[in-house]
């Protein structure tokens, strides 16, 4: 599903990525460790080109997105993303942050089927669209039980409240695959419980996911495959067994020693 | 002091029997429309500006327009708008043979004035919003321009609403200019009523008091903005 060839990333001088591969298929859930600097955010960041790679390919669905002329909002709007600091939107309420993205890609979907044949019968109006788009909003918010906090703003909630809507807000766009970014890194510890909870529900319904994070625990349950990075290289990765009972490589080692 | 009631009975004398309220009536609504008018196309041109002075420059497009802002806001900073307005009216429509009036001339200038100060408070203020809401909006698969006009702008703007009151409340003071091309604003109506009879104590402290009014209105009405705006801070 995602396929990332000799991708190469420099921040300047810096090379934070060295040539690194890795395929995704559909379904699998990735998890990703490191110690920081390791370049495991930037290699998430670059799965939807949030990072513009400096020379590598990485091909989502069978289209290359590094390609500058492919345009990549489209194939954002199939990839979820979750970052530490939530991004929710402070101007929006709850459900608007939720809301916006989809009503926003639907209109614009009716404008071009309009253009093609105005009397076409699937042309929803906006108030349609907007109806269609709440109540969608508003299961979701149910599903991770903050139905309440419908017209809040994003400051009146938690840290993990506002991390569940941000996870909430990506599925809105029906994604194929989501991507997280440290989603609990930022988090009060006695909140990184509700967050993984959720991410968890989603694993089990058989969501594509990349998550990089710190949280062993989550890792050995969850993941089907972990990827450990170090110096921009993926140094070492196999089953969640493999990787955490039987590390071959020395910096893997010393890594585990470290945060076990 | 009774010298003072008389000058007071020859102004309302002249002000309310000879019709001069008419006069003042017109400077007032010039004065308003020219500062409002000029205010929202400011507004508009600065937050163009600010957005191509924020685009990443990786492309050639970005950079021939970031050059082109750059002597914008370097002409319209560079002269006085006394000099601007002058020379929109007697250089360049002329030259153009366009036919203006005074009061559409002095809205543009003001405008295109204003818009060049707004463009770095404006800029300012969307450098205020935190990178994160421009990651958040692009990873959802909107555009650059959708995320910066849906999010980024509207915070930005309740951000820098202090400083655009200041803004407004120095054009509107500034339009007393726009006499120099023959426009009819506040100083016109008055001056107009003084020299009727050689009498400007009066007229003058009138055009002040008339002033002082504007700018408190505004700031009672940029504080309820703000307020309206700021719903969606933190309040716990």
């Amino acid at each position: 599903m995602i396929k990332v060839s000799n991708l190469c990333k420099s921040f300047g001088e810096l090379e934070v990525l060295k040539n690194v591969d890795i395929h995704i298929t559909r379904g699998e859930k990735v998890v990703i460790i490191g110690p920081s600097g390791s370049g495991k955010s930037t290699l998430l960041r670059c799965l939807n080109c949030m990072e513009d790679p400096t020379s590598g390919s990485v091909v989502f669905n069978g289209v290359d997105i590094a390609d500058p002329k492919v345009d990549i909002n489209i194939h954002r709007q199939r990839m979820g993303m979750v970052f530490q600091h939530f991004n929710l939107f402070n101007n929006k309420t709850v459900i608007q942050n939720i809301m916006l993205a989809p009503v926003y890609v639907e209109k614009k979907r009716m404008r071009k089927l309009r253009r093609k044949n105005p009397n076409n019968e699937k042309i929803k109006s906006t108030a349609e669209i907007k109806a269609e788009e709440k109540e969608k909003a508003i299961n979701l918010l149910r599903r991770i039980g903050l139905e309440d906090k419908a017209d809040e703003y994003p400051s009146r909630l938690s840290g993990g409240q506002k991390q569940r809507v941000a996870i909430v807000r990506a599925l809105a766009m029906n994604p194929e695959v989501m991507l997280f970014d440290e989603p609990t890194s930022a988090l009060d510890p006695e909140m990184v419980g509700e967050v993984l909870e959720v991410m968890k529900s989603l694993a089990k319904e058989g969501m594509t996911m990349v998550v990089v994070t710190h949280e062993m625990g989550f890792a050995k349950e969850v993941a089907d495959r972990v990827v450990f990075m170090a110096d921009g290289v993926i140094a070492e990765e196999g089953t969640p067994a493999d990787i955490f009972e039987n590390p071959k490589n020395p910096r893997t080692q010393q890594f585990l020693q470290c945060v076990l | 002091m009774g010298n003072f009631g008389k000058k007071i009975n020859i102004f309302l004398e002249s002000f309310i029997e000879h019709g001069a309220y008419n006069k003042v009536l017109e400077g007032l609504s010039n004065t308003i429309l020219i500062a409002v008018m000029g205010h929202i196309i400011g507004i508009v041109i600065g937050t163009l500006i600010a957005t191509v002075r924020v685009i990443p420059k990786y492309k050639l497009l970005p950079r021939v327009l970031n050059g082109f802002c750059s002597f914008y806001v370097g002409f319209f900073r560079g002269t006085p708008i006394v000099v601007q307005l002058l020379l929109f009216y007697y250089v360049l429509f002329p030259l153009l043979g366009v036919r203006i009036t005074a009061v559409a001339v002095s809205i543009l200038v003001f405008g295109l004035n204003s818009g060049a100060y707004i463009s770095e408070v404006m800029r300012g203020g969307i450098l205020s919003v935190d990178s994160g809401q421009m990651e958040g909006g692009r990873a959802m698969g909107l555009s650059f321009s959708t995320t910066m006009l849906k999010i980024v702008i509207p915070q930005a703007i309740k951000n820098i609403l202090p400083t655009m009151g200041n803004e407004f409340i120095a054009l509107i003071k500034e339009t007393s200019i726009v006499s120099f091309v023959g426009a009819t604003d506040l100083y016109v109506a008055f001056n107009y009523i003084g020299s009727n009879n050689y009498e400007f104590m009066v007229p003058y402290l009138a055009m002040a008091v008339i002033y002082i009014v504007l700018v408190l209105v505004i700031s009672l009405l940029i504080k309820i903005m703000e307020r309206s705006l700021r719903k969606g801070d933190k309040s716990i």
